[in-house]
């Protein structure tokens, strides 16, 4: 479904990412891990066209998608939630996720495609003539969340879900991630914290200072010496 | 919170099963229906405004609403660029001067009529919205606003010494006598000038209302609260910067048309001038920028002051008015950067709240 190989990016003269190649099967969840500064991030805007490789490719679904612009790939099928939430702190809930599913293609949809999202996250409904800004962490990442949902995504792709949560939001997050899941969408996600996020995903991609040291099944990674070696250091 | 209960309405076409909040969904922002009060108020004020040149039938009262008219049709072809979008121009008189030189030369020198020249000053100022937008709205941060700035001081420059326009002196527009409506001039009366006015500003008003519930305004929005986010959404971020910028200056030309026929002379210091284009701003600013109702408070506010001190004050107090301006400008955005309109509704929610407050208590 996607397919990235040996992708280089930098920032300027300054390269952050060295080669790295991975790739997301249907219905599959992925996890991205690696420590602050390891390029994760980088990868993730590179996939959705918010950064452009210096060299190799990346394809969804069997088209080249590494030159077009990131409105155009998110109509393929492929959302990416950003770091941080990023919702739009002064416009209310409705109108932030009905942000998300102004394309053509999700547009035909939207009404039901809300219904989902608030069956999912009953809590953005109740709160849904407020602002953005005015709910709580966990609230704003179900809603930026919900956002990327609004376009009917076939691959979710979301940049550290569980940062700065409560355990209590943690664990709605992860059930939403697998009802999600379950309808038959990809995930691709990015977490620091290697308990986390191997034991909710399929397989995993180890990252560090921008090369991949180590890729797997995440059952086989967690009992990892390297893994170990990476995070802890030694 | 809002009953649940779907209105017999909606049940009657069939759908019943479908929930009132995603009824609303359909409507796009939640629909609450007008109060009486504000019906009336409405109502009161549209006859107001109908009545006002009629009662007041004098040249000055006249003049000084439909220049509050005028600068309120000004702020908000601004409003809908910074305001809503997000970028901040600082040259917006460059659409202004465009539009008032447009129809006024082509009035000079065929007699072209000047409801005419303006569709053309709307054409000319969308497409130079076009050519400056292009490569300027790809400039994050504040470089956008230096770079408009750049722009209309050197067209102004251009027009200073461009022969074929009048350079200097610019364009006297001709004085006729027949046929008043199709020549936009009405030497008798200010009336159909005060009435022209509010209509541009009820069309760009229109618009603004309008943009608020439709896609782009979403986009507009969205753009400027968080561009990335925007794009990752699949908003075409800088195609959706060059419409707003295009809606704006094609309602900035109108402005500057309308100038054009009130005083009958236009110049390359009058109608592209810095100052233009700061007053525009602050008027937004002052009355609160985003939103539909500020340029029209900030421009009620404003223009009467300036207007009244230049009365009072006379030749001398030439630039009073601007004084008092940046004076009030620092005071809000210093205590409330939300503009007037902000501290209404701040009030307003204030004791809104604290009534609900009372009636817990008690």
């Amino acid at each position: 479904m996607l397919k990235v190989s040996d992708i280089e990016v930098s920032y300027g003269d300054y390269q952050v990412v060295w080669g790295v190649s991975l790739q997301v099967d249907a219905g599959e969840v992925v996890s991205l891990l690696g420590p602050n500064g390891s390029g994760k991030s980088t990868i993730f805007n590179t996939i959705s066209g918010l950064l452009k490789p210096k060299a190799g490719r990346v394809e969804f679904e069997g088209a080249r998608i590494d030159r077009q612009p990131s409105h155009q790939i998110v109509r393929r099928g492929l959302a990416h939630i950003l770091e941080r939430r990023r919702v739009f702190p002064y416009l209310t809930v409705r109108q932030n996720l009905w942000l998300g599913g102004y394309h053509p293609e999700a547009r035909a949809h939207r009404v039901e495609t809300l219904k989902q999202v608030y069956e999912l996250f009953p809590r953005l409904r109740e709160r849904e003539s407020q602002l953005a800004y005015s709910l709580s962490g966990g609230e704003q990442q179900m809603l930026a969340l919900g956002r990327g949902l609004m376009s009917r995504p076939k691959l979710l792709m979301v940049d550290e879900p569980f940062l700065g949560l409560s355990p209590a939001v943690v664990q709605e997050m992860k059930d939403a991630f697998k009802r999600i899941n379950a309808e038959g969408v990809s995930i691709l996600f990015i977490e620091q914290n290697v308990q986390v996020a191997l034991s909710m995903s399929h397989r995993g991609y180890i990252l560090e200072s921008g090369r991949l040291v180590l890729e797997g099944e995440s059952e086989a990674l967690l009992t990892s010496a390297e893994v170990k070696r990476v995070f802890l250091g030694g | 919170m809002r009953s649940r209960t779907p209105a017999p309405m909606i049940a009657a076409l069939g759908a019943a099963e479908r929930e009132p909040a995603l009824q609303d969904a359909l409507n796009e922002p939640a629909r609450t229906p007008w109060r009486l009060r504000t019906r009336l108020l409405g109502l009161a004020g549209l006859v107001a405004l109908l009545a006002y040149p009629f009662v007041l039938n004098a040249p000055f009262p006249q003049h000084v609403m439909i220049m509050i008219f005028l600068y309120a049709l000004m702020a908000q072809s601004w409003n809908i660029l910074a305001g809503y979008c997000g970028q901040i121009s600082l040259g917006h008189a460059v659409f202004f001067g465009i539009g008032a030189y447009s129809s006024g030369f082509l009035f000079a020198t065929f007699r072209v009529s000047p409801w005419l020249g303006m569709m053309v000053g709307i054409a000319i100022a969308m497409a130079a919205a076009v050519a400056i937008g292009l490569p300027t709205l790809r400039l994050r941060g504040h470089y956008f606003a230096i770079a408009t700035l750049v722009i209309a001081e050197s067209v102004q420059i251009v027009f200073q010494r461009w022969e074929f326009v009048g350079a200097a002196s610019g364009i006297w527009l001709p004085i006729v006598r027949e046929n008043p409506l199709l020549n936009f001039q009405f030497n008798e009366s200010k009336i159909p000038y005060y009435f022209i006015a509010l209509g541009f500003l009820s069309l760009v008003c229109l618009a603004v209302w309008y943009l608020e519930r439709s896609k782009a305004g979403y986009y507009f929005r969205a753009i400027r609260e968080d561009p990335e986010a925007a794009s990752s959404l699949g908003v075409d971020v800088s195609r959706y910067k060059v419409l707003a910028f295009m809606i704006s200056a094609g309602f900035m030309s109108i402005a500057g048309t309308f100038y054009a026929q009130y005083v009958l002379v236009v110049d390359p210091e009058t109608v592209f001038p810095l100052t233009l284009s700061i007053l525009v701003l602050l008027i937004a600013v002052m009355g609160g920028v985003g939103t539909l109702w500020g340029p029209i408070i900030g421009a009620a506010v404003l223009v009467p002051l300036s207007e009244f001190t230049r009365i009072y004050l006379g030749g001398t107090g030439g630039s009073v008015d601007l004084i008092i301006y940046g004076a009030l400008i620092v005071l809000i955005c210093v205590f409330r950067p939300v503009g007037l309109l902000g501290i209404w509704k701040d009030w307003r929610l204030g004791t809104a709240v604290g009534g609900a407050k009372n009636r817990g208590n008690a």
